[in-house]
């Protein structure tokens, strides 16, 4: 890890890194092959699958970030995913948190073909989780806070638990972002990311990153990376480098303003419980009539009614239709994800103007569901 | 509705916030360069890519609506939006200029507008008599940069709107340094507003962008014949970067600017440092007219060393700003004016509007402050060490 504040090392992302031209902004190469000046003479980029120049610019940056030894980018969230399970073979077991994205969730119900098992634990109760752990357990994989009920796990306490067991501990830090947790500093071996959200930042670019602490694992992992070829377009992993130059700043923005709209909505009479732990930007609030949903989502005119998170724009989500859609109803009402819960990804505009959108379109839901029922 | 909510959220919230087809967040980028025309007869809204693109409008609305004027427009660079803006003038025209306006600019007036029967004189803009009495029966245009660059110099753009007005000038104001999360000239009198939106508007150091809006519907048509006609359009590709830029301004202004100040106070109590310009501070001569006019003082300020050694030892021993020209990104930047921008100009009128040997400006980037003090601080203590072995 630099010496350096994140702040410095994010604003500071991708210059200095070609020295012919003195470029500030990285280049973007998109040759897909590297010329060889002779036999055994590669300049240490051969095909752009393999390796590629604004790739890894923004591989070095998340590793360094994430304070691993070596960053993967991917095409999505759910290819770094993918590529993660390639580490697995038939018989093995996983331990999983149980209120997960949806779309991993999925893959992982898919994986089960392959052989591999899934065991869904909210790790609230370190003691139930290691209950679940036998001979064919081989590894972790944790979200914190989770998605979309906010609940935040302890990774030291997992990673002690996963140490002791010698599982491998994998961590979804998308929400909070190395700018607010660090699990490989305590603990974890792997960080996966849909850096499509709060890293791109802007909703305009989608891929996945993965970062890995020990040389062993990071062979493995470039192993598979290369061999499944999921790879990060170079012109994406530029977006991306873009992105989280201002990723400091739009999570300050971002946490700043879901603070205040916490608060703000916890007094709202129209809606009856507020979920947020209290750092980041997303949180979750159910409102007080399942029928509003529909009329509230209609009524904003500033806030986008949006599947995906963690942009400068503020997004509302309904889990239920949404991102859990592939998660049975009587599983995902189990879980919490109820039918009058919202999820909130709070962006960066001004907190008057969002609370003012919110309250407005509340009102409006509440009149036209009476005036249904009259 | 939309126009009711602050300027902070308009950035990410106006007309273009989702496309209409598809819902997407995202203005799409379209690379067309001609268009289907489905009726025979119809004049269709977009033809050719020069004269109507829609990502380049998506943009040239999203600007005209954040300066608060009618219409926007899209150039290849800050100096091809300053040239067209220019060529509203005719042969016999006269123009007003700000003795220290940046060097490209100054170049444009001095080297291109004279060859065509435009004539200038420059004007020490902070001076409204010297302005007043520099006006001529053929004077057209009044054209400013506040603060100026690189002595941060600040014109009041009221006074001067109000000089034009009673003149039949119209005027034209350079908001490249202060965006219009800070300032708005349309709204304090001014005719046409242009930027480097290569600057703070983009502010990723990797587009090359300028921008127009103008405040009336008249000179709104003029400048798009001329837009059309001249043809230097910014391409979608690079609208569409500018586009995503805008989107966190606001944040970025902010941190930079609150970085800006702390950074010119730590300095000013340097012993190495003879001088700090910057409008922040309540001793700056334009302080007060800053603080009527702008929302901040900005997140660009210059200091004096003692002479060029001082400068070089400086600039050896920095090591987070990029020493390079331009300003407005998320690295801070560090420019020497007597061998950048300022390099064309012989010594003497260098040294007469204040650009000396010793001076540096810095655009100030979103790094950690404490980095940024530690950093020019060490920097500083390498010019007091390289005395103290002289004596």
């Amino acid at each position: 890890m630099s010496k350096d504040h994140i702040e410095t090392i994010l604003a500071q992302l991708g210059n200095r890194t070609e020295n012919v031209t003195g470029t500030v902004s990285a280049p973007i190469y998109l040759s897909t092959a590297y010329r060889h000046s002779g036999i055994g003479e590669s300049t240490g980029f051969d095909y752009t699958r393999t390796g590629n120049p604004t790739r890894k610019v923004v591989e070095e940056a998340i590793a360094k970030l994430e304070g691993g030894d070596r960053g993967f980018a991917f095409s999505s969230g759910m290819a770094a995913i993918q590529t993660i399970l390639a580490l697995f073979k038939q018989g093995d077991e996983i331990i999983v948190s149980a209120d997960l994205y949806g779309g991993t969730y999925r893959l992982f119900e898919d994986f089960r073909k392959y052989g591999l098992s899934f065991l869904y634990d909210d790790f609230q109760d370190l003691k139930k989780t290691e209950d679940l752990i036998n001979d064919h357990t081989r590894a972790i994989f944790l979200e914190t806070p989770t998605n979309p009920l906010m609940q935040e796990t302890s990774i030291s306490a997992v990673s002690e638990l996963a140490k002791k067991h010698n599982l491998l501990f994998i961590v979804d830090n998308t929400f909070y972002t190395p700018v607010l947790q660090r699990p490989i500093a305590e603990g974890a071996n792997i960080v996966v990311h849909s850096a499509t959200k709060y890293l791109g930042g802007h909703n305009d670019v989608l891929a996945g990153l993965v970062v890995a602490k020990g040389e062993e694992l990071c062979e493995k992992l470039f192993t598979y990376q290369n061999a499944i070829g999921g790879v990060l377009s170079p012109f994406d992993s530029w977006l991306l480098l873009r992105g989280m130059k201002t990723l400091s700043l739009r999570m300050n923005k971002h946490q700043e303003n879901a603070r205040e709209l916490a608060k703000f909505l916890e007094q709202l009479p129209e809606v009856t419980d507020v979920l947020y732990p209290g750092k980041g930007g997303m949180l979750s609030f159910r409102i007080l009539k399942e029928e509003w949903v529909d009329p509230f989502l209609r009524n904003l005119t500033l806030i986008c009614f949006a599947e995906s998170l963690g942009g400068v724009e503020s997004f509302i989500t309904y889990p239920a239709t949404q991102t859990h859609a592939d998660i049975p109803e009587e599983v995902r009402i189990q879980n919490g994800v109820c039918n009058r819960l919202l999820r909130f990804s709070v962006g960066i505009e001004n907190v008057e103007d969002l609370k003012r959108d919110i309250q407005e379109a509340l009102k409006a839901a509440s009149k036209e569901a009476v005036g249904q029922h009259d | 509705m939309t126009n009711s909510w602050t300027l902070q959220t308009k950035l990410l919230h106006n007309k273009h916030k989702y496309d209409k087809t598809t819902g997407g967040v995202s203005v799409p980028i379209q690379h067309a360069s001609t268009f289907h025309q489905e009726n025979f007869d119809g004049s269709p809204k977009y033809d050719y890519s020069r004269s109507g693109n829609p990502t380049r409008e998506a943009l040239e609305e999203a600007i005209a609506e954040l300066e608060g004027g009618v219409r926007g427009f899209a150039f290849a660079s800050g100096m091809a939006a300053i040239s067209t803006a220019f060529l509203l003038l005719s042969k016999g025209d006269h123009v007003l200029v700000s003795e220290d306006v940046y060097g490209g600019t100054f170049r444009i007036v001095t080297e291109v507008l004279t060859r065509f029967g435009i004539d200038h004189t420059f004007v020490d803009m902070t001076n409204l008599h010297e302005v007043a009495s520099s006006i001529r029966p053929n004077t057209k245009v009044i054209y400013i940069e506040t603060p100026s660059n690189p002595l941060m110099k600040v014109t009041d753009i009221q006074g001067i709107t109000k000089l034009a007005k009673a003149n039949n000038c119209l005027t034209f104001v350079d908001n490249t340094f202060m965006t219009p999360a800070l300032q708005r000239p349309l709204e304090l009198g001014a005719d046409i507003v242009l930027h480097s939106a290569t600057k703070f508007l983009a502010g990723h150091s990797d587009v090359v962008a300028g921008l127009a809006v103008v405040k009336g519907e008249e000179l709104g048509k003029k400048l798009y014949q001329l837009q059309n006609a001249f043809g230097a359009v910014l391409g979608p590709q690079d609208c569409w970067l500018v586009l995503r830029g805008l989107k966190t301004l606001h944040v970025r202004l902010k941190q930079s600017q609150e970085s800006a100040e702390a950074l010119a106070r730590c300095l000013r109590n340097h012993p190495a440092v003879q001088a700090v310009y910057y409008p922040g501070l309540e001793d700056h001569p334009g302080a007060s007219t800053q603080r009527y006019q702008a929302d901040g003082a900005g997140a660009v300020f210059s200091f004096e060393l003692k002479d060029e050694i001082a400068v070089k030892t400086f600039v050896s021993n920095v090591t987070i700003p990029v020493f390079a020209v331009s300003l407005g990104a998320v690295e801070s930047i560090l420019s020497y004016p007597a061998k950048m921008s300022h390099a064309a100009m012989p010594k003497e009128e260098r040294y007469k509007r204040g650009i000396t040997d010793g001076l540096l400006r810095l655009s100030v980037g979103l790094e950690n402050i404490d980095d940024l003090k530690k950093d020019f601080l060490q920097a500083l203590s390498h010019i007091e060490a390289s005395r103290v072995l002289e004596r």
